[in-house]
């Protein structure tokens, strides 16, 4: 169920200038991780542009609002300029991001109280975990509204991860929604040669979890599953969205390479990239 | 010196438990997390009493630190129940990261700290978890000394807003102190005041300095203890007050020499007025399997090893 009435045309649109964001923060920064924020930038407009109820006016116990976790926290950039063009904070604070004195740290925190962080990520593993503890708080609150939690495919590898799918099916946590970013690149090359993860949506099933599959950079199919996650709230099982996306996408040599991971563009790449992506709400 | 005496040995875990229960009846935002260990900790009365805020998380603590994390998100003050060891060095990141960083009004409620826990060996005789909690910004680190104020210092960190370490223990140690105390976090407790050399004890090891204040007392030796039940943040200005009158210290403690009371008082002396001092604590090893009584001899933390500290930083300070 969509909060906002928005067209995928206007999403997309967002879309467009998100991403023009996050390759001007990386090349501002002399660093940071474009790839990953590349590819989530599809979910990352849809959840807190259409589906997501939230209120920029920052609360950070948040009743009665949806709330979003990001467990593999390197890809800030991407939420950073959501936050910022959906109206929680300045967008020309974006300039900051991993600059001295910035609330836009390299990885977020709510330690420098930036608007719409509730809980630091960066070190691996752990946002999962978190994002239950929320949804049960919710539950002892009567508050019926949902949790949704995204997490790189790389930190699967984390022992964490595993402890907390164990968990949510058997306390029947069943008002969350989480995605896995299964772009199968992490830093030192493909999932599949780094540490295979072989079936993942068998891993997830057989824990207990509601699994679907989709496109994170198809907004059809992408809205048509968390549409369906949406009606298997309440159904004593946590929903898994495995959710295919191309690291990098909109930019067209970042794309089908683990090289893009954690690196920035030079002057010229950004002239290149910025050729590919439309100024739509205008440059911070 | 002042008498103490007590009706009953007890022990302190069961503190947190009695507080515990009696915070699931007085605040309904406090929740309780357990790694399957809900009886070691005292626990299960409030589970029984109040399922619903209740949360068995089952041999994953790492997990369990998350949880309590997310659940401050929403109001909750989340008390998460294991060993020391398995609070702490296990989680170490997951505390860093998730609650101190964070900002999480989580309490880490942390049983069988030390050797005292006894026959299991030195795989659950955690000695380094106050030097790590008390090096994460912004972590306050509790260690009552007996029952009675380990259940006061319980109900006193659910009004605290921020993440808490409280440690505490398996053995029975006497319960002296009174059961309606007010536990006021970061001020240390006047046990004896004395002038001759200031003892800082922390735990079960403030009933060994009063015993060993008897000892001094016989030999004509005034001695002042102060229960160092907060770590951090420190009470410096009690700690300065007493040190300017005795010109010396021993700190007692159920720790590794390094990282616990011991370096944080040297710390605050070297900057402010450097004393002599002796350390009564675990000198830099690994426990091994016993009952508490034997270990505490072995490792010297006994009345007669304090006596002896105090004997030694008395002669240093002349």
């Amino acid at each position: 169920m969509s909060e906002n009435n928005i067209s995928t045309n206007e999403l997309k649109s967002i879309a467009s200038q998100v991403r023009r964001d996050i390759v001007r923060m990386v090349h501002g920064a002399k660093g940071g991780h474009p790839g990953g924020a590349l590819g989530c930038t599809d979910l990352f407009v849809s959840l807190y542009f259409k589906y997501m109820k939230h209120n920029k006016s920052f609360v950070m116990n948040a009743p009665g609002e949806d709330l979003f976790f990001l467990s593999n926290g390197h890809i800030s950039a991407v939420w950073y300029s959501t936050l910022a063009r959906y109206g929680y904070f300045p967008v020309k604070e974006l300039a900051s991001h991993r600059k001295i004195d910035s609330r836009l740290q390299g990885h977020p925190t709510p330690h420098e109280h930036l608007e719409g962080i509730r809980m630091a990520s960066g070190s691996l593993g752990q946002g999962l975990s978190v994002a239950i503890g929320a949804a049960q708080a919710k539950k002892l609150n009567k508050d019926n509204r949902t949790i949704y939690i995204l997490m790189g495919d790389g930190e699967l590898q984390e022992g964490q991860v595993w402890e907390a799918a164990m968990y949510a099916p058997h306390h029947k946590v069943d008002n969350l929604i989480a995605f896995i970013d299964y772009n199968g690149q992490q830093i030192d090359g493909s999932t599949n040669q780094v540490m295979n993860l072989l079936d993942l949506k068998a891993k997830w099933a057989s824990f207990g979890w509601l699994v679907l599959e989709t496109d994170g950079n198809d907004y059809e199919k992408l809205h048509t599953t968390i549409e369906e996650a949406q009606t298997q709230l309440g159904a004593q099982k946590p929903v898994m969205v495995i959710m295919k996306t191309e690291m990098g996408a909109g930019v067209d040599y970042m794309m089908g390479t683990h090289k893009w991971h954690g690196n920035a563009p030079n002057d010229e790449q950004l002239a290149k990239a910025l050729a590919q992506l439309e100024e739509t709400l205008g440059d911070y | 010196m002042k008498k103490y005496t007590f009706t009953e040995k007890l022990d302190t875990r069961s503190g947190f438990g009695a507080g515990l229960h009696e915070l699931g009846k007085s605040n309904e935002n406090v929740v309780a997390l357990c790694a399957d260990l809900t009886g070691s900790l005292k626990m299960d009365a409030f589970q029984k009493d109040f399922p619903e805020r209740f949360f068995q998380v089952g041999i994953a603590e790492a997990n369990m630190i998350g949880l309590a994390a997310g659940m401050t998100i929403g109001g909750k003050i989340p008390f998460t129940g294991t060993f020391a060891n398995f609070s702490t060095g296990r989680v170490y990141d997951q505390i860093r990261q998730s609650v101190a960083y964070s900002g999480k009004n989580v309490k880490i409620c942390a049983s069988h700290a030390g050797l005292t826990l006894g026959e299991d060996g030195a795989t659950h005789q955690i000695l380094e978890d106050i030097g790590l909690m008390k090096m994460l910004p912004g972590m306050v680190v509790i260690n009552p000394c007996d029952y009675n104020q380990t259940k006061a210092a319980t109900l006193a960190i659910a009004d605290y807003e921020g993440p808490v370490y409280l440690r505490f223990g398996r053995p029975t140690v006497p319960n002296f102190t009174p059961s309606d105390q007010k536990f006021e976090i970061g001020k240390a407790w006047m046990v004896n005041e004395g002038t001759d050399v200031t003892i800082l004890a922390t735990g079960h090891l403030v009933w060994e300095s009063i015993l060993a204040g008897e000892q001094l007392a016989e030999k004509g030796i005034s001695v002042e203890i102060l229960n160092i039940h907060t770590i951090k943040p420190l009470d410096d200005e009690a700690i300065l007050k007493s040190i300017s009158k005795t010109k010396c210290v021993v700190t007692a403690e159920e720790h590794n020499v390094l990282g616990g009371l011991g370096e944080s008082v040297a710390s605050l002396l070297a900057k402010n007025t450097p004393t002599p001092q002796e350390m009564v604590a675990v000198n830099d090893t690994f426990g091994e399997s016993g009952t508490p009584d034997q270990l505490m001899k072995k490792y010297g933390l006994t009345a007669n090893d304090i006596v002896n500290s105090v004997l030694k930083v008395i002669a240093r300070k002349n």
